[in-house]
């Protein structure tokens, strides 16, 4: 106690000398073929956060090929946010490759020295947040679900699920600048567009020479997107767990969810267990959601599931255990058998809905 | 032909169990697996050696217990393991992890050249992604990361074809060889091992590698001292303020349970029932 009180009052952070030309905070703004990704819009929104508390500009990084509309995707970073987008764009940089894009992603750190930077957790964020992280020597929080900055130290605190979700931390990347973060798909929530924002955008130029780069792109196979589970976008999900005990239980998850319009969800355990698709897995080693409803039945509500869909406007669980953490975070819970209850509730409903189809 | 796959023990998260009072993590009887991510890695080196001929070395990072993790992947069916472990490396984080991997393959080179680098897609108890992509930066291979398939080889030319799930896609590519390869799970299935390898990996004289070993002189460049990431905090995720409400009836009946329930959440979200009914209708 003694030695609390003794302690001198709270002298004011130097900024080491190192960081002082480091300033704003960036957004890699990911587009492929034109279309850009929206984790890069939910990036903004949140870094708008962290700029606005360090009284920094925020900026956006568009890096694509001539052909493609990068004004207008620069355009479309500044109603979601942005003050300033950097644009580059180059023939090599057409498909997204890991040599020309870390090259020109480092380039751009070196000249104009962001202290935090931020990309998408998506197959692409990973590859390049990885090599420009290694290349600079600079520290790397991966997938991480929440972001806070410090004005005065201008620290970035970003937090992560870690051990497989069982437990969150806290990282700093202190004694390095830039300050690299990538957040996964979902996690932060959409910012409004506001068509009346503007910005200044900064054409960067880059020169690689196509016969310097090692990879070359022969073809790219666009997904057929017709029957694919889209669980990050979804509005209703229905979710099922070990709890269901058998793949033919399982069905009475995609009856509900037949019954409701909504996308079928699934648990790590059920997914390994071969019950349902990998698209379809919802936590920290599969998707994040953030539907209107999500009803999870037979989910104990491990933290590895929790992380990725309690982002959910409403939540309701079914689990035969009182205790299951489900019930923790949960906005309503049915405690019972499963098997009995998931067929009631869809019953109930398939009534519910032809009667306001009859009084509609 | 020369392969070598990185690979982690890891706790089979599956198991693990936070202390409820204590929020701290209860490892005591979790088993340590093969990170699974990584067996989709050695079985596609494997398959490789199958067509090809060659040598599969796996290669870990950790502590000595991680050695069973070797002798696992050695039993599978590779040639070599080298265990790289030493005090010196504890706390490392992604970029110190990869400065000493890459410093072992380095030195692996020495004896005998690598065509390819395996890695996992990531790990299923740090899910960071981020070791394979450091490697291939720091030996200078070309990365070539959530490979679903390798299309073709020709080692006369040097080169690999390889299908990469991107966004919204997938792409076919073709590279040089030496590359790093970050294998996608699913995209194949590992094989059992024969009699023969179980004992050979049971007797097996594997290598395990210090620091100095490993050739790494630098050690500002690894374990604490080498990481620029620092863990301030560890702590369980927050309960909400409130527990679910739990809707319950006397009889305990599953309708009208679920009548119970529709009319709670219809009343108290009326946007819902309508956002439903536009859905059904």
């Amino acid at each position: 106690m003694s030695e609390q009180a003794k302690k001198p009052a709270k002298k004011k952070v130097e900024l080491d000398p190192r960081f002082v030309n480091y300033r704003h905070v960036w957004v890699v703004v990911e587009s492929e073929r034109g279309e850009v990704h929206t984790v890069s819009w939910e990036l903004l929104g949140e870094g708008r956060k962290l700029a606005d508390t360090l009284g920094a500009q925020l900026c956006g990084v568009v890096i694509c090929g001539p052909g493609e509309r990068g004004a207008g995707i620069c355009a479309e970073a500044f109603q979601y946010g942005a003050d300033q987008c950097y644009l580059m764009q180059d023939e090599v940089l057409a498909d997204y490759r890991n040599e020309p894009y870390t090259k020109a992603l480092t380039d751009l750190v070196n000249t104009y020295q962001p202290e935090i930077l931020m990309l998408g957790a998506t197959t692409l964020g990973r590859d390049l947040a990885g090599s420009v992280a290694t290349t600079l020597g600079t520290g790397l929080v991966a997938d991480c679900t929440e972001l806070a900055v410090d004005a005065e130290t201008r620290n970035l605190a970003a937090t992560r699920p870690t051990f497989g979700g069982s437990l969150l931390c806290t990282i700093m990347t202190q004694r390095h600048r830039p300050q690299m973060a990538t957040v996964r798909p979902r996690v932060m929530s959409m910012p409004d567009a506001d068509a009346a924002r503007s910005g200044e955008i900064i054409p960067v130029p880059f020169a690689m020479d196509e016969q310097t780069i090692v990879t070359k792109v022969l073809e790219f196979i666009a997904d057929d997107s017709r029957d694919k589970p889209n669980l990050p976008f979804a509005d209703i999900i229905v979710a099922g767990g070990r709890g269901l005990k058998n793949p033919e239980n399982f069905q009475l998850v995609h009856e509900l969810a037949r019954v409701l319009g909504a996308e079928v969800g699934a648990s790590r355990p059920v997914v390994q267990a071969g019950w349902a698709d990998l698209e379809r897995q919802v936590g920290q080693s599969g998707k994040t959601v953030r539907p209107k409803l999500y009803i999870a039945v037979g989910i104990s509500g491990a933290i590895q599931h929790r992380v990725g869909m309690d982002g959910a406007d409403v939540i309701i669980a079914i689990n035969s255990d009182p205790n299951a953490p489900i019930f923790d975070f949960a906005h309503y819970g049915i405690v019972g058998n499963a098997m009995t209850i998931l067929p009631a509730l869809t019953d109930a409903f398939k009534s519910h809905l032809a009667q306001a189809r009859k009084a509609g | 032909m020369h392969s070598v796959v990185c690979i982690k023990q890891v706790p089979d998260s599956a198991q693990i169990r936070v202390h409820p009072v204590t929020n701290t993590i209860m490892r005591q009887g979790v088993p340590a697996i093969v990170n699974p991510y990584d067996l989709f890695a050695l079985e596609e080196a494997l398959r490789l050696k199958d067509r090809f001929g060659g040598t599969v070395t796996v290669v870990s990072m950790g502590p000595p217990m991680a050695e069973a993790a070797l002798r696992k992947c050695l039993s599978f069916g590779a040639d070599d393991a080298i265990l790289v472990s030493d005090r010196a490396f504890a706390g490392s984080d992604t970029l110190a992890t990869s400065y000493a991997l890459s410093a072992t393959i380095r030195k692996i080179m020495d004896n005998m050249p690598v065509d390819l680098i395996f890695t996992g897609k990531q790990t299923i108890d740090g899910d960071t992604a981020q070791v394979g992509p450091g490697i291939a930066k720091r030996l200078d291979f070309q990365l070539l990361t959530y490979v679903s398939k390798i299309v073709d080889l020709d080692r006369d030319k040097r080169e690999i074809l390889v299908e990469r799930r991107a966004e919204g896609g997938v792409q076919l590519l073709r590279t040089s060889t030496p590359c790093l390869i970050t294998m996608l799970e699913g995209t194949n299935e590992m094989r059992f091992g024969d009699l023969d390898d179980l004992f050979r990996a049971a007797r097996y004289d594997l290598k395990v590698w210090d620091r100095a070993a490993a050739g790494i002189d630098a050690v500002e460049m690894i374990g604490l001292k080498g990481s620029p990431t620092v863990v301030s905090k560890v702590f369980a995720p927050k309960p909400r303020s409130q527990r679910a409400e739990i809707v319950d009836t006397q009889d305990h009946d599953p309708k009208n349970l679920a009548a119970t329930l529709l009319a709670k959440v219809f009343t108290q979200h009326p946007k819902l029932e309508q956002e439903i009914a536009k859905r059904a209708s």
